[in-house]
């Protein structure tokens, strides 16, 4: 019972990160969401605050590794121009074949949105602090976008978990 | 000795720490930069995918192929665009819901240039 390395980076890039992401994204929208005056308290903001931009910035740092790894270690493996490639293997079959020409071809591309959109998230919150209790509509626009990092994530993670399963980098 | 959090809701706006007031110029500049970065990506992977002296010239890893400089360059310009906002904005009162408006549409067009039907139908021969 074991892993190759490329196993081993396929599930770092996949589902070690792909936690990290999720649990950063939970817990950052928790918080920026319960940023409302009614909600909090001169004690309460300090630590609320502290919380928030640990959320944000971790989601954000989540990203960047999630595509950094997909696209400079784990892609080239899957792209190799040798027969047992997953690439290769899925255009080989024309029932596979669009796992690669739609999925692969959207996921690779789109998932770099979301780490620039959690980064910018990052900034307001790091940026503003305390002012987003007050002011709604920047907070409003953070967790809009916040929210929009993370559908686009989930779009790559999802197609990622799909072709995985249909052929796997071994 | 120890502070504890108080949970209870409150409506008094005087319990609040002080506000400084921050221009939203920043902000906007980083918005607006997010959204630059994700139509440039679509640009990109557009122009590629229409000329072949595009997709070999964004090949600057051949392990990665075009992807690398696909994502490298649209990186670049993002924070090349947000510098130049940030600097162009910072002082101003730029209204976040006018930004956010500017990126949502910038934002389509990088989706859009992303996915494979669209830029497929660009396929050189």
């Amino acid at each position: 019972m074991s892993f190759t390395d490329r196993e081993w980076w396929t599930l770092v890039h996949g589902m070690v990160l792909g936690a990290f992401f999720l649990l950063a994204f939970a817990g950052g929208l928790a918080e920026l969401y319960s940023l409302k005056p009614a909600l909090l308290t001169r004690v309460g903001v300090q630590s609320r605050m502290r919380r928030v931009k640990v959320g944000v910035v971790a989601m954000a740092v989540a990203a960047w590794l999630t595509v950094i790894t997909g696209t400079w270690i784990v892609y080239p493996w899957y792209r190799e121009d040798v027969a047992s490639s997953p690439r290769s293997t899925l255009l080989a079959d024309p029932s596979t074949a669009e796992w690669h020409e739609f999925g692969m071809e959207w996921k690779e591309h789109i998932a770099w949105i979301s780490p620039i959109l959690a980064t910018a998230v990052a900034f307001i919150v790091v940026y503003y602090g305390t002012n987003l209790i007050r002011h709604d509509r920047v907070r409003r626009t953070a967790i809009g976008l916040f929210v929009l990092a993370f559908v686009i994530a989930g779009i790559a993670g999802a197609f990622g978990a799909f072709i995985t399963k249909v052929a796997p980098v071994i | 000795m120890a502070r504890t959090e108080r949970t209870e809701p409150t409506s008094e706006p005087d319990d609040l720490p002080p506000v400084t007031d921050k221009p939203e110029g920043p902000i906007s500049a980083a918005i607006i930069a997010a959204g630059i970065g994700a139509a440039a990506l679509g640009l990109f992977t557009t122009l590629a995918e229409a000329s072949a002296t595009v997709k070999d010239w964004l090949q600057w890893n051949d392990r990665v192929g075009p992807l690398s400089g696909k994502t490298l360059l649209a990186v670049a310009v993002w924070l090349a665009a947000w510098a130049i906002l940030h600097v162009t904005l910072r002082n101003r009162p730029f209204e976040t819901r006018r930004a956010l408006i500017i990126t949502l549409v910038l934002l389509v067009l990088g989706v859009i240039g992303t996915f494979p039907t669209f830029f497929q139908a660009f396929t050189s021969e």
